[in-house]
């Protein structure tokens, strides 16, 4: 549940643009080696919290994503991962922090710009629009490239046919990619659950993000379907180059998957690092993966 | 699922959807003008008209758009009265361009007080609606300007002709009402076959998910608002100026609010179609009921009591409506042809 009224509030208050780039300040001069990590950081949270009411979902998380890797952010249910995504989304607006989104800083995300800042998301519970065919849906992906006024569609002038033409082949090439041919033309809602996500997934896809945010992409999903799920997510990092953030609750899943792994339990960042490195870190075993594994009687 | 079952069914239903269409314009401007009485024009096709052709405008904004008005009433009547004031006004004003004016100005105050649906939903957002169904009617009956001082606030319809031809006539009448129908309800259908309509609908099942990807969310209310009410309103003006001729502010009262909302429940939501068949079944039901009334109960059956049975076969009926078939006549009659169909082959 994003709340609605939230986010409507949060929509009408200007976003705080600063516009600084990353990894081009003189601070970071005099350290040559902190200035490579920050000059391929697609993504860079610092000091992220945000509370509600009494609970703290998140405290001074900060987190730093390079171009092109699959970054993995997991966690025990309500450990916080999805008011990340939130917030870097613009759809909750942190308490404290920053966010740098491919140069420019927000303190708050506008979530209106953010297709046009290159992010695309996927939603925790399924967020499709249930009264568009499949392909509608995913083609809703690119609203963010159209011009052309309501005038011009009624009149289906030139410009709204082109910008129709141009959008519908990259909804096919998308179709094509994730395997949806055979229902792209039926009504999202009569699809099973597992292949509703992958609409949610080809729908972001089509937007050609720079970063892509997935909040739990396979929850839910039988092993086939987390397998296939799998692939896709890694075929597009492969052969898009898209930056892509993992949120997961599940380890398992994401250890061949991603190439970092960030591990967040009652809303602070607890590891970081290698998906080996986390795996064999006693903090997270005893936080998070112990919990399941320590009623057996052993550790990892 | 029955994928291929779909699959083979889409080529004909593409062309039933516009054999259905073709075959109604046919009857429209042949059958009818020719063969109807002037009965059946001024007492069923007119009100079906101008009715239908609100509710196709207000299904445009609850249906397509998931914004829930209970403010049409108000729009026909500042479209019904925009028109009256501009004939009256502008010397030598053609009738076409007084309706779109009239729209025009319809789709201002539905734009106003569309502004709520910026913060408000669903209920709330009802309720905030409401403000335009009384404020209209306040300010029509307020300020005599408006009904060019008359005492009551009653406004009559003005000649209506189009290059040079009278259309005062209950068959002229009829003949601009269905031609005005048919080409808004065209626009309507090209609008929500669009991408700008993929938006409405996208606003309407998901707004966080639909802001994210880039839906201008606030601009697609505003928008389904202000095109909405200048339907509406034109709705309005051939309420007034082809069905009753004479109008009063408080003949646009919230009970016609609710029928226009009851005509979408009833016909179907987000279906243009279902705003027909809505509108057919609101106009032709009080009098087979009246019919059966009468023939059943003979004299006993008089009109306090035909008004009250209407009511509780409405209200029951929308009620079933909205639990046993939310999609209403429109998908009802989908069912059918697809049985006829399966019958057939
Ligand atoms: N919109 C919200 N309103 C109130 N509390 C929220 C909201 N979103 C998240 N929370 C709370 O923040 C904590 C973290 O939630 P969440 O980010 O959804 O965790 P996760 O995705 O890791 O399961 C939980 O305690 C949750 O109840
Ligand atoms: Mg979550």
């Amino acid at each position: 549940m994003i709340g609605a009224s939230l986010g409507a509030a949060a929509y009408e208050r200007a976003p705080e643009i600063s516009g600084i780039l990353a990894g081009a300040g003189s601070v970071e001069d005099t350290r040559p080696a902190l200035l490579s990590a920050k000059a391929d950081a697609i993504l860079t949270l610092s000091g992220i919290g945000i509370a509600f009411g009494g609970v703290k979902a998140l405290s001074d998380v900060g987190l730093e994503v390079k171009s092109g890797e699959i970054r993995a952010v997991i966690g025990p249910n309500g450990a916080g991962k999805s008011s990340l995504i939130n917030i870097i989304s613009g759809l909750y607006h942190a308490d404290h922090g920053k966010i740098a989104i491919d140069g420019q800083s927000f303190s708050r995300v506008p979530a209106s710009h953010l297709a046009r800042l290159g992010v695309a998301r996927t939603f925790q519970n399924l967020a499709l629009f249930g009264g568009l065919s499949v392909r509608d849906n995913i083609a809703s992906g690119r609203v963010h490239t159209r011009r052309a006024s309501f005038v011009e569609h009624i009149a289906r002038l030139p410009r709204a046919r082109r910008e129709d033409a141009a959008i519908a082949e990259k909804v096919d090439q998308t179709i094509a990619f994730l395997h949806l041919e055979a229902v792209a033309d039926r009504l999202v809602a009569t699809l099973p659950y597992g292949l509703q996500k992958r609409v949610e997934l080809a729908r972001a896809l089509v937007a050609e993000p720079k970063i892509l945010l997935l909040d739990e992409p396979m929850a839910g999903m039988t092993a086939t379907e987390k397998a296939e799920m799998a692939g896709f997510v890694r075929a597009a990092r492969d052969r898009h180059g898209v930056t892509i953030i993992l949120i997961e609750h599940d380890i398992g899943v994401v250890m061949g998957l991603s190439d970092r792994v960030a591990v967040l339990d009652y809303g602070r960042k607890i590891a970081d690092g290698a998906p080996a490195e986390v795996r064999a870190d006693p903090a997270v075993i005893r936080a998070y993966i112990g919990t399941a594994e320590a009623e057996d009687g052993e550790g990892i | 699922m029955a994928v291929q079952a779909l699959d083979a069914a889409r080529l004909p239903i593409h062309w039933q959807k516009l054999a259905l269409p073709a075959a109604l314009i046919a009857v429209a401007y042949g059958l009818i003008p020719a063969y109807a009485s002037s009965y059946l024009v001024e007492a069923i096709l007119l009100p079906f008209l101008a009715l239908s052709l609100a509710a196709v405008g207000l299904n445009l904004l609850t249906g397509y758009c998931g914004q829930l008005s209970l403010g049409s009433s108000a729009f026909m009547a500042v479209g019904a009265f925009a028109a009256y004031n501009f004939n009256l006004r502008v010397e030598g004003l053609p009738l076409a361009a007084t309706m779109i004016l009239a729209g025009i100005s319809a789709a201002g105050i539905g734009v106003v007080f569309g502004l709520p649906s910026l913060r408000l939903r669903g209920f709330y957002l009802a309720v905030s609606t409401l403000a335009a169904q009384f404020f209209v009617q306040w300010a029509l009956t307020k300020f005599g300007w408006f009904s060019n001082d008359n005492p009551s606030g009653v406004i009559s319809a003005p000649h209506l002709t189009v290059a040079g031809f009278s259309l005062d006539s209950a068959s002229g009448r009829y003949l601009l009402s269905v031609t005005t129908v048919i080409g808004l309800t065209a626009v309507v259908w090209r609008l929500v076959n669009s991408a700008t309509g993929r938006n409405f609908i996208a606003v309407r099942d998901n707004e966080t998910a639909a802001r994210v990807i880039g839906v201008p969310v606030l601009r697609t209310k505003l928008l389904a608002f202000a095109i909405s009410s200048f339907i509406i309103g034109v709705a309005g003006v051939l309420w007034a100026f082809t069905y009753l001729r004479t109008v009063e502010p408080a003949g646009f009262n919230l009970d016609r609010s609710f029928q226009i909302l009851f005509i979408i429940i009833i016909g179907g939501l987000a279906s243009i179609r279902g705003a027909f068949l809505g509108a057919a079944f609101i106009v032709v039901f009080p009098l087979f009921l009246s019919r059966l009334g009468a023939f059943v109960f003979g004299g006993l059956f008089d009109s306090g009591v035909l008004d009250m049975s209407q009511r509780i076969v409405l209200g029951a009926l929308i009620i079933i409506f909205l639990i046993a078939e939310p999609n209403g006549l429109s998908a009802l009659f989908d069912r059918l042809r697809r049985r006829i169909g399966s019958r057939s082959s």
